[in-house]
Parts: structure tokens; C-alpha cells; sequence
């Protein structure tokens, strides 16, 4: 289920039909005219990538990066391989936006890595899909050979001249595997971990060649912001922070879910659409934007937009757009046990500082949580993750360390309580 | 160059060098790991983070590129902050077992640790225990120490080639392991030992023996091969060697060794070796004074020169054996009246013998061989002949040399290989015709070589195209050497060096080879390429039986082109004075003084490798036993013999007289010249035997190698043929045959591969073909 409000990726689709995601209901929405008008106009990739730029779409993977930059920084005139990657590598704990756009709105995502393709100057690209969402791998198949059938992919699309081929490749459920040069290694049969920068993925990508990832949300808006115009998209937003988002809103809501809505909206009403708290309990935190954001308690929250700007002026950030809303039942020792856990697991183990670390923290707060914590180590917490951020090839540390961080500066008080009387604070329950 | 500045010191730097190797080469130690200069960078240890002023964070040294106007402080508090944070980190599930590990004293991480680590540590947690893996019998595991720095990994893949070993699962339980139930089986696997920095992979031999502070490092020559790398040899304080290390040289063995260069050393305690001096009396083996077995030796020789002449007598010398035993030997043989003395132990084709413009050798300087575009290698099973020398090849195909190999076994050679032809023996000279042919269709040329019958093929004008365009060289190597028609391909060699423009080298196997050609220890010609002389050559003196032989630093029933032809002749002969560090069975059968010689270890010496460059050595330890130095003995028998000019006093003495090895350029020359020759098409009657010389296999020190002959390397089958041939006779993999060759024959199993011609059955030398006949001769199997 997804509900929206001027949405792009979600307008017009009745999920409950089980054919909503097919090559003629796509066409019935609209689908595949960009790439018509641009192959059949002719249309320049340079006048491609301005429209991108006028549309203000930054990028929905987490870092938020201005996707028609990105796509002007690829070298498109250069002879030889170049690729379009997508990054359907959702594994952020409380992400669960892409798989709803490949399951209800696969299309979208292939017209939009075609035009993206075409702009770059590629001719081929991947679809990298986490492993854990394997049905939809194979929905994704499905609607590629439903636009293969169709003259939309292969070569001379629709009578252009212009050849494109596109594959889904699937992951085996790594995190780590959705940083972008980890990705690159997982297709090319290699161990899912990141490589050093520079250089980077657009000078020498996947398999050494140039190449643009960008993420599923990202791509899925491409064919909108073409067909109706980048100025259309922008104006849904609000300045810097153009157009509508997915936002996957978890945790102890009325009616937890994925929701597109337009960048700048406050979260009070975002949490309004998402049915409120459950049970009407009182709002205790949030992850605003996916479980590597740092959480914000609940008074500081119900004052931000969700935007790129006001939640990272409220010292968190969008992210993926994964909002976890935690009620005043939650241990907060508990749930930081829960992420460190997963960061610790799902570190690649490449660089010392994140291999080691990220297994000592969890180590640590292990221990706090099963009432066996010593006075100093929130200040052992602190310094461990001072040695970790910034000191690895990729982000997986700083996301390790980023709950850490937020969990005890906001909820010192509940970790101090339990390293103290060896129980929580609150009664705990997840429920 | 551009500018930047290094710890407030402006420092010029090429483009695109890293902040790492430029502080290194201003004298600027910047803790690491991962980074060694000779892998890739993985820039995943950490520790080399560094402060770059207006950067977000530290950044690692190893893999930062310097640029213009750059401020970057290697000290300064951030810098270390990070550094010891990233020790920390290192050290917090690192067993810290110093006092029980092999490593201690030369540890990357102990050293390290005591500079950037706490005092005490702050992680009071459980710590990971790794499973120990079992990478094969020369490198001990002990897994729970690795900080997976990857240089072992990426050792394996980039300069072994093959990658054996990878990095499994994730997060701090991640572990270095090879494939599931492999061991680490590259023939340069003992250099993973060096590059960990760590006691995780330590010398499997040396495991337990002696603390790295106890030890003397004394400089040596590794004697296994012809490349001559640099050794550092570690002595306890019993005067024994307990491992061998490399030392650099970027022009020979750069940092790295080879596992039979490295692990040769258990041999030299082998219970064979020959301590005590001994005669044969009444068949009877005594052990005497030195002074009774050097008079009995001398008179023995001299004995059968009065009786019989000096030319019944047969000297044969491994070319294992230094620059001064060698020229001592023919010094005093050729003053004794003694011509009959060689080297090329496994030659059967000697008739360029006294056509040659000088002495032959690689064709070039290492260096120069691998800058070549293109490379010919004809006749050699490189990777155990030269398991270094491949590996620079192997770099340098990478870089994209063109490669290609004429060769009777096809062999991976874990690089990109242009092209690659397997013939029978007997077709080499053939296939060299057709790519000469090819390369005078492709340049107008003409050739006094009659090629009227010869048509090239698509693999040989490739082949030609290459050479001419990259200008390249043609190497000849040990199995070319053995063939028997050998001058033939190194008359084609030269010719189509000389119409590609190119140059013609040969790869010498043993340690001395272009030592021995220039100290004269050839039937043809004197030292230095002097006067001309008549001696016999090895086979000659073998199928002409001599009444004595003198034999040093060789087992001959092993060394020799023909087990069966050199026991028949040694056995045969009045008296066989033999100079050896080992005994052996059939040894003891033949031979009637046996006097214990010392192996490279326990003497002063040198040789000249096969670039041409001499490289002297001390003895790094005493003589085991009662052995003495071969220039000692060979001095104290000449005065026996009543010769001059045998005064020696010292080894400083005899290389007085060697003076003109400092400088081998002007001696050393591949050119050959006979007219009139002309090739037709092999005609193959019948099976041809390749008497393959394995890579541990290969001297007497090797084949008492312990550890070494635990290897898969060591282990690889003695008899195979191809599918195509096991057919034809009826066979199946691990059948049991029957095969015969002269007069030997012996079952063996059959082992059925594809790298073989249809025509040709792989026998290799080993103990249990000895008796057997040629290397290259005729041979019979029936199932």
C-alpha cells in the first residue's frame, strides 16, 4: 500500500489492482511519453540534464546529492563502455520505499534508467536488487521483458537509432552492497565491499568503466519530472529541496506505510496521514531518516518539515526518508542494542576502525543493556566512535556511530539509569 | 614535479604520487600495513591516516595522491590522534601473544604497537579466536593474529597469480583462508610469510626453532636457479642455518623469493650429507684423514694417466658449483693435460661446440628482458625452471608484453600468454623454421637457411608479427637445451633475432651456467673466450667410456641427460674420484674416494647468473662435519699433482685470477654460426620420452628438502600422456603401465592430461626413474 499527495511516482496507481504494474497500465498513466518525446525530438542529453537540474531532484538514496549534477559529471562524449547503475540495494533498517516503486511502478524505473542512459551517453545498465525482496527481482524481470517485447529496450528503441539493454542483477541481502562502489564490486562477482575513492564511479565504475548509480526513487522520478517538466516537479516542493518524496514511516503508527508527499511538509501532518500515534501513547523519538539518521526526541521532531534542510538543521537528516517513530514504551538502550547489532553485523570488515569498532560498541552496549555497565562507558562509547568516523573508506562507520551519538546525548539520563540500577528505565515493550 | 608540503618541509613530487611513498622517499616513516610498495593499494588499515590541511578527515597516506600547494602533517596531533586510534582498534582483538609467536622481534604490529598503543587496554570484552588454516607444508597459520591488512591476498592474486587465498565473511569476524579443503600450492607461496606484518602465516620449517634476536643475518646467492637472487641467511648461534630470507635487488629477485630459493636450506642437514672423507678398499667404504683420501685421490688420478693417458680421464662439474671451484677444476685438469671437461651435464647435442661467438646467456639484462613488447619462449617449462624470472614475466605481460611459448608441456602461466604452441620435441626446430619463415615473408628478408620445405601457420606468423614489430627476443630454455637438435633452434633463434631486429638469449637452469662458459669449464675453449681446445663433452665422455672420472658437486645418475648411460660409464671406470656434499646409494656403488665437499652455504664463492652479473658470497656458516671448501681441496690435490701455481692461500687469492667476471659484457655473446642448414618436417616414429626435471627436483640440495618434497610441486605424477595417446595404447587415468627405455623398464601409473603432444610421454627425472635412459630418447609404454 502507498498513499500520497501530488505524488510522481505513485499518481494514478490502484495497488490494489494486480495488474497495476504492467506495460499497458503504465502506458494508460502516461508512461514511456518522455522517452517517446525525447528519442522521437530528438532532444540533446545536454537539454536532458538542464531539465534534471531545473527540477531540483536530489538524490533519494541518503546523501541527498543533486541528481542532475551527477548525471553532468559523467564524461558522455568519451568513446567507449559507460553504464547507468540503479541501486535497488534497499537495506536500510526502516527503507522499504523501493520495493513498493518496483512492485506497484516497475516501468518508471526503466524509463527512467533509459533517459538517464541517454543522457550519460550509456547503452547498457543494471537494476542491483537487495536479495531479500527476490519476488520482486522477478517482477522486475518480468517488466523488462514486457519492454524488451515491447521495443523499449534492446536496440533501435521505438525507431530511434538509440540502443539500450538493461539487466536486473540481484544481491544476497548485504548492506553493505548498497554503497555505490560496493554495489559495483557485487556485480562484478567480486566481495561487496566499498572501494577507496578516488577515483570515483563516474571516471572508473563498473568494470573500470564510467558510470552514474543513482537510486530507485531517483529514477522512478525521471519520466514525470521529462513528460510534465523539471519547473513542474520543483514547484511541489520547496526551494533546494524540489518535488515529492517517498517517506516509509514505521514504528508505533495508526498505519505504518510508504507515503509520497511534497518535500517541506511538516511531519505533524505526516504523522496525521500515518493515522497518529498508536494507541494514542505519547511520542517518545524518531529516526527521521533511516536508521543510520540520528534520532530526534519527539518535542524537537513535531517542529521540523520534512525536508533536506530542517531536519538537518534539527542535527539529524532525511536520509532514505525512513521514519521510525518510537513511543514512550521504548527502552532506548534497548533499540540502540538492536541498531549497533545490525551496524556491527553488516560492517564488510575491510577497514580496521569500522571491523573493530563497530563489534566493540555493540560489545558495550550489550553489556549495559544486560545490566552489566560501567560508570565509564558512555564516555568509552563516545570515544570509540570518535575514532571511527572519518577514519574508513566508506559512510558505514559514521552510521554506526551516528545512533550511538544522538541515542545518548538525547537520552543520557535512561542510559545512565540502566548502567546504574542494571534495568531499564521504561518498562519495555515492542508492542 | 609539483609542490606540496610534507610536515612544513616544501617537497617536490612526481604527479600522482602518494603522500606515502613521497614521505618514505624524504626518509619519513609513516606507520602502515596494508600498503607494500610492490601490491596494490587496498588503503584499508588505517593506520597511515595522515592530517591534510582543509580535508574533511584524515586521510590515509598510502592512497591519497599529492597535489599542488597540499599541507600535509604526518605528526601532527590529529594525525596521531588517528593513528593511535586505528592501533587501538588493531590491537583490541589481537591475541597479543608476543612471547609464544614466531613473529616477535620483527613484527610490524609489536613495533608499531609500541609506539602508538595504550598502556593499557581499554577493551575488556571477549576477544575473536580465528580456526587456524592449513595452507600446505610451508606456511603455518595461526589466524586468530591477522589484521587483515590483505597483503597476503593480494600477494596471491597480483604477483603469484593465482589467487589462493581471499577474505571470507564480514565484520570483525572476518577471515584470510584459501579455497575450501586447498592449501597455498604457488611456487612463491613463502613470500606471503614476508608480507604478513603480522605472526599469522609464519615459515612453517622454522616454527619453534629460535627467536629472530638470536639469529646472525649473513648475505648470500641463492644457488637454486640462474637469476642469482639475493639472500639474507639466518644462522643460530650452533652455526646453523634455521631459514633463509630474501634481500632486495630491484634488477634480480626484487623483493621476493622463491620457495626453493627459501626452503632449500633442510637439505643442507640432510642425514646424506657427506661429512668425513672416505675410500673404497676391497668394496669396502673406510673412513680416513683427509690427508690419506687427497693422496689416494691423487694418485688414483695420476695413476690412470700414467697407465693410460690423460685423456682417459672425464671431469664432470654441476653447474651449481662456483666460479672458483670451477676454474680451479679445469686450472688443474687442463695443466694436468685434461681437456675432457663439461658442465652441460644435460646436453646431448653439442655441435655448436666451437662455433659460437662467446658465451651464452640470458641476451640481456633482466630489466631489459622485461621491458621487451615481446617475448618467444621456446623449450621451457618456465614456472619450474625460473619461478621468479616467470613472475617478472608475468608482470610484465600484464603491462602488456606480448608473450608467447614454443614448448613441448603446455604450463599456466597465470599471466596473459599471447600464444601458445605444444609440440613434440622433435617438432621444435620446425615450428622456430615456420615463424622465421613467417618473419622474412613479413620483412623482404632472406635467410642463408634453406626453408624451401617450411609453410608457417597462424599460430607461427602471430608469433612472427609480434617479433617484428616489438623488435623482441627469443629465449631458448632448459628443454630446448636437452633436445636433439638444440643447435638448430639456436641457429633459428639467432636468425630470426637478427630479421626481427631483435635479440636471442638462452635461459641458463643452474646457478653457474655463464659462470662456468667464462672460467673455461668447457671441452672447447679456455676461460675467458680463450684459446680453442679438444676435449670430450659430457655425453662423449659417458659413451666413450673413461678409465677415471672425476666428479664434482653433481649426482650424475640424477644431473646427467642419461641415468642409465652415466651409472653404466661410472660404474665401469677404474676409479671415480668424487667431490660431493651428499652420498647416495648408487654413489657408494661407483665411486672410490669420496671427499665431503661444503654446499654454497659453508663457502666462500660466487657466481655469475644468467644476465651476466658476478655476485661473490662469504660462507655464512662453518662446514658441517668434516667437509671442507672444494677450492681447498682442489688446491691441496694440485699440489699432489705436482702442479704449479696453486698457492692459494685464501679465496681472495683464487678470484685474483677471476678479475675479468667484474666486467662479463664483452664475453658474453649468443651468436652462432654453421651454414648450410636446412629444415624439413618432423618425422615422428614412434613415442618420445620428456624427461621433465621437476622444480623440486632440480639439485642435490632440493631433493633433500624436506619440506619442499611435501608440496604438490613435488608431488606430481612421474608418468602421463594424453587422452589422444591413452587411448591409442588403451589406457585410463591411474591405469598401470609398463614402460621401457633401453634397457630399464618399470611399471608406473599412468596420469592422463592435456598438456602434452600425442606423440610424447612424460617420464619425469626423479629417484624412481633412475636406470632409465635419455631425457629426450625413445620410449615404449604397453598396458
Amino acid at each position: 500500500m502507498a498513499i500520497f499527495e501530488k505524488g510522481v511516482i505513485f499518481a494514478g496507481i490502484d495497488t490494489n489492482n494486480p495488474d497495476c504494474w504492467r506495460l499497458d497500465e503504465y502506458l494508460k498513466r502516461g508512461g514511456y511519453q518522455a522517452l517517446k518525446r525525447i528519442l522521437n525530438e530528438k532532444i540533446t542529453p545536454e537539454n536532458v540534464i538542464a531539465e534534471m537540474k531545473t527540477s531540483g531532484l536530489r538524490g533519494r538514496g541518503g546523501a541527498g546529492f543533486p541528481t542532475g549534477l551527477k548525471w553532468s559529471f559523467m564524461p558522455r562524449t568519451m568513446p567507449g563502455q559507460k553504464y547507468i547503475v540503479c541501486n535497488t540495494d534497499e537495506g536500510e533498517p526502516g527503507t522499504f520505499k523501493d520495493r513498493d516503486i518496483i512492485r506497484f511502478n516497475p516501468h518508471a524505473v526503466i524509463e527512467g534508467m533509459i533517459i538517464a542512459g541517454y543522457s550519460i551517453g550509456a547503452s547498457a545498465g543494471y537494476n542491483y536488487i537487495h536479495g531479500e525482496i527476490f519476488e520482486l527481482y522477478q517482477r522486475f524481470e518480468a517488466a523488462l521483458a514486457e519492454a524488451r517485447a515491447a521495443n523499449l529496450l534492446g536496440t533501435n528503441i521505438v525507431g530511434s537509432g538509440f540502443d539500450f539493454e538493461l539487466h536486473a542483477h540481484h544481491g544476497y541481502g548485504a548492506y553493505i552492497c548498497g554503497d555505490e562502489t560496493a554495489l559495483l564490486n557485487s556485480i562484478e562477482g567480486r566481495k561487496g565491499q566499498p572501494r577507496f575513492k578516488p577515483p570515483f564511479p563516474a571516471g572508473h565504475g563498473l568494470y573500470g568503466k564510467p558510470t552514474t548509480i543513482n537510486n530507485t526513487e531517483s529514477l522512478a522520478s525521471v519520466p514525470y519530472i521529462l513528460r510534465d517538466g523539471g519547473q513542474e516537479f520543483m514547484d511541489k516542493g520547496i526551494p533546494n529541496n524540489g518535488g515529492t518524496k517517498l517517506f516509509s514511516i514505521s514504528g508505533h503508527v495508526e498505519r505504518p506505510g510508504n507515503y509520497e508527499i511534497p518535500l517541506g511538509t511538516p511531519f505533524s501532518k505526516l504523522l496525521e496521514m500515518a493515522g497518529g500515534m498508536r494507541g494514542g501513547k505519547k511520542m517518545k523519538a524518531v529516526i527521521p531518516g533511516g536508521s543510520s539518521a540520528p534520532v530526534l526526541p519527539a518535542e524537537i521532531m513535531m517542529q521540523c518539515n520534512m525536508d533536506y534542510d530542517s531536519i538537518a538543521k534539527a542535527g539529524s537528516m532525511l536520509g532514505s526518508g525512513a521514519v521510525i517513530v518510537m513511543d514512550e514504551d521504548v527502552c532506548m538502550v534497548k533499540a540502540l542494542e538492536r541498531l549497533a547489532y545490525f551496524y556491527h553485523e553488516e560492517s564488510c570488515g575491510q577497514c580496521t576502525p569500522c571491523r573493530e569498532g563497530t563489534g566493540w560498541l555493540y560489545q558495550i552496549i550489550h553489556r549495559i543493556e544486560n545490566g552489566l555497565g560501567r560508570p565509564d562507558d558512555l564516555e568509552l562509547l563516545d570515544s570509540i566512535g570518535n575514532q571511527m568516523t572519518g577514519r574508513t573508506i566508506c559512510a558505514l562507520a559514521e552510521a554506526a556511530v551516528f545512533p550511538v551519538r544522538s541515542f545518548t546525548k538525547h537520552f543520557r539520563a535512561e542510559f545512565e539509569y540502566h548502567i546504574e540500577h542494571k534495568k531499564c528505565l521504561v518498562d519495555h515493550r515492542w508492542y | 614535479m609539483i609542490e606540496f608540503e610534507l610536515d612544513g618541509k616544501t617537497v617536490q613530487a612526481k604527479p600522482g604520487s602518494t603522500i606515502l611513498e613521497v614521505a618514505l622517499s624524504e626518509g619519513k616513516y609513516i606507520p602502515h600495513f596494508c600498503y607494500h610498495k610492490k601490491l596494490s593499494i587496498a588503503a584499508n588499515c588505517r593506520m597511515c591516516l595522515v592530517e591534510v590541511e582543509k580535508a574533511r578527515a584524515p586521510a590515509p597516506a598510502c592512497a591519497t595522491p599529492v597535489t599542488e600547494g597540499m599541507k600535509v602533517h604526518t605528526c601532527s596531533k590529529l594525525a596521531v590522534e588517528a593513528q593511535k586510534g586505528v592501533m587501538e582498534f588493531l590491537l583490541i582483538n589481537h591475541p597479543l601473544d608476543c612471547p609464544i609467536c614466531d613473529q616477535g622481534g620483527e613484527c610490524q604490529l609489536q613495533d608499531l604497537a609500541v609506539g602508538y598503543g595504550r598502556g593499557a587496554s581499554r577493551f575488556e570484552e571477549a576477544k575473536r579466536a580465528v580456526v587456524d588454516k592449513d595452507l600446505g607444508p610451508l606456511v603455518k597459520t595461526t589466524m586468530t593474529r591477522c589484521i587483515h591488512c590483505s597483503r597476503c591476498v593480494r600477494f596471491s592474486d597480483e604477483i603469484a597469480g593465482y589467487q589462493e587465498l581471499g577474505m571470507s565473511y564480514r565484520n570483525n569476524h572476518v577471515e584470510v583462508m584459501p579455497f575450501i579443503g586447498k592449501t597455498v600450492d604457488s611456487e612463491l607461496s613463502g613470500n606471503i610469510i614476508d608480507v604478513c606484518p603480522v605472526g599469522a602465516l609464519t615459515s612453517k620449517p622454522f616454527r619453534d626453532v629460535a627467536r629472530s634476536w638470536e639469529l646472525s643475518r649473513r648475505k648470500s646467492i641463492a644457488p637454486h636457479d640462474a637469476l642469482g637472487s639475493n639472500i639474507q641467511v639466518h644462522i643460530d648461534k650452533y652455526h646453523k642455518v634455521v631459514r633463509v630470507l630474501p634481500l632486495e635487488n630491484e634488477a634480480l629477485n626484487e623483493c621476493w623469493l622463491s620457495d626453493r630459493d627459501r626452503f632449500s636450506y633442510e637439505g643442507l642437514y640432510h642425514a646424506e650429507r657427506a661429512t668425513e672423507p672416505m675410500i673404497k678398499q676391497d668394496g669396502k667404504w673406510h673412513k680416513v684423514d683427509w690427508e690419506t683420501a687427497l693422496t689416494y685421490a691423487a694418485k688414483s688420478i695420476n695413476g690412470v694417466k700414467i697407465d693410460h693417458g690423460a685423456d682417459a680421464i672425464g671431469v664432470l662439474a654441476s653447474a651449481i658449483s662456483t666460479s672458483e671451484e670451477l676454474h680451479l677444476l679445469q686450472k688443474m685438469m687442463r695443466a694436468f693435460g685434461v681437456n675432457n671437461l663439461d658442465y652441460r651435464l644435460e646436453q646431448q647435442d653439442f655441435s655448436l661446440d666451437g662455433k659460437t661467438e662467446g658465451v651464452s646467456y640470458l641476451g640481456s639484462s633482466v630489466l631489459d628482458l622485461i621491458a621487451n613488447k615481446a617475448v618467444l619462449v621456446v623449450g621451457s617449462v618456465l614456472r619450474e625452471e625460473h619461478p621468479l624470472l616467470t613472475q617478472r614475466l608475468r608482470q610484465a605481460s600484464k603491462r602488456g608484453m606480448e608473450l608467447h611459448s614454443i614448448n613441448v608441456m603446455a604450463q599456466d602461466l597465470l599471466a596473459p600468454v599471447a600464444t601458445e604452441i605444444t609440440l613434440d620435441p622433435r617438432e621444435l626446430v620446425y615450428a622456430l623454421a615456420q615463424v622465421l619463415q613467417a618473419t622474412l615473408e613479413i620483412t623482404n628478408k632472406s635467410s642463408n637457411v634453406d626453408l624451401s620445405q617450411v609453410i608457417p601457420n597462424a599460430k607461427t606468423q602471430a608469433i612472427a608479427a609480434s617479433l617484428v614489430k616489438n623488435q623482441g627476443h627469443v629465449l631458448l630454455g632448459r628443454v630446448a637445451r636437452g633436445l636433439a637438435n638444440y643447435s638448430e633452434l639456436v641457429l633459428l633463434a639467432n636468425e630470426i633475432a637478427r630479421v626481427c631486429d631483435g635479440k636471442i638469449g638462452t635461459l641458463p637452469s643452474l646457478a653457474n651456467e655463464v659462470g662456468a662458459q667464462l672460467v673455461g669449464f668447457t671441452p672447447y675453449r679456455a676461460a675467458f673466450n680463450g684459446y680453442f681446445t679438444k676435449g670430450l663433452n659430457a655425453r662423449q665422455m659417458l659413451e666413450n667410456q673413461r678409465k677415471a672420472y672425476v666428479l664434482l658437486n653433481t649426482e650424475l645418475e640424477q644431473d646427467g641427460y642419461s641415468s642409465q648411460l652415466a651409472l653404466a660409464a661410472l660404474n665401469k671406470a677404474e676409479t671415480v674420484v668424487v667431490m660431493s656434499a651428499y652420498t647416495n646409494d648408487d654413489m657408494l656403488e661407483y665411486a672410490d674416494v669420496i671427499l665431503p665437499i661444503t654446499p654454497f652455504s659453508e663457502t666462500a664463492g660466487s657466481y655469475v647468473n644468467l644476465e651476466g652479473t658476478w655476485q661473490k658470497f662469504n660462507g655464512v656458516t662453518r662446514p658441517l662435519g668434516e667437509a671442507k671448501p672444494a677450492w681447498k681441496i682442489l688446491r691441496v690435490i694440485a699440489n699432489k699433482l705436482g702442479l704449479d701455481g696453486f698457492e692459494y692461500t685464501s679465496i681472495e687469492d683464487v678470484r685474483a685470477e677471476l678479475s675479468n667476471l667484474a666486467d662479463t659484457s664483452s664475453y658474453l655473446n649468443n651468436q652462432a654460426n654453421i651454414d648450410g642448414l636446412k629444415i624439413v618436417p618432423a618425422q615422428l616414429n614412434g613415442l618420445i620420452r620428456f624427461g621433465i626435471t621437476g622444480i623440486y627436483n632440480s639439485d642435490s640440495i632440493i631433493r633433500r628438502s624436506h619440506s619442499l618434497q611435501q608440496t604438490p610441486w613435488a608431488k606430481l605424477p612421474t608418468l602421463a600422456l594424453n587422452a589422444k595417446l591413452a587411448k591409442i595404447l588403451g589406457v585410463v587415468d591411474s591405469s598401470e603401465v609398463q614402460v621401457k627405455q633401453a634397457h630399464a623398464q618399470r611399471k608406473f601409473t599412468v596420469s592422463v592430461c592435456d598438456d602434452l603432444a600425442d606423440s610424447v610421454v612424460l617420464l619425469a627425472k626423479n629417484s624412481t626413474t633412475l636406470s632409465f635412459a635419455g631425457s629426450f630418447d625413445a620410449i615404449e609404454v604397453n598396458a
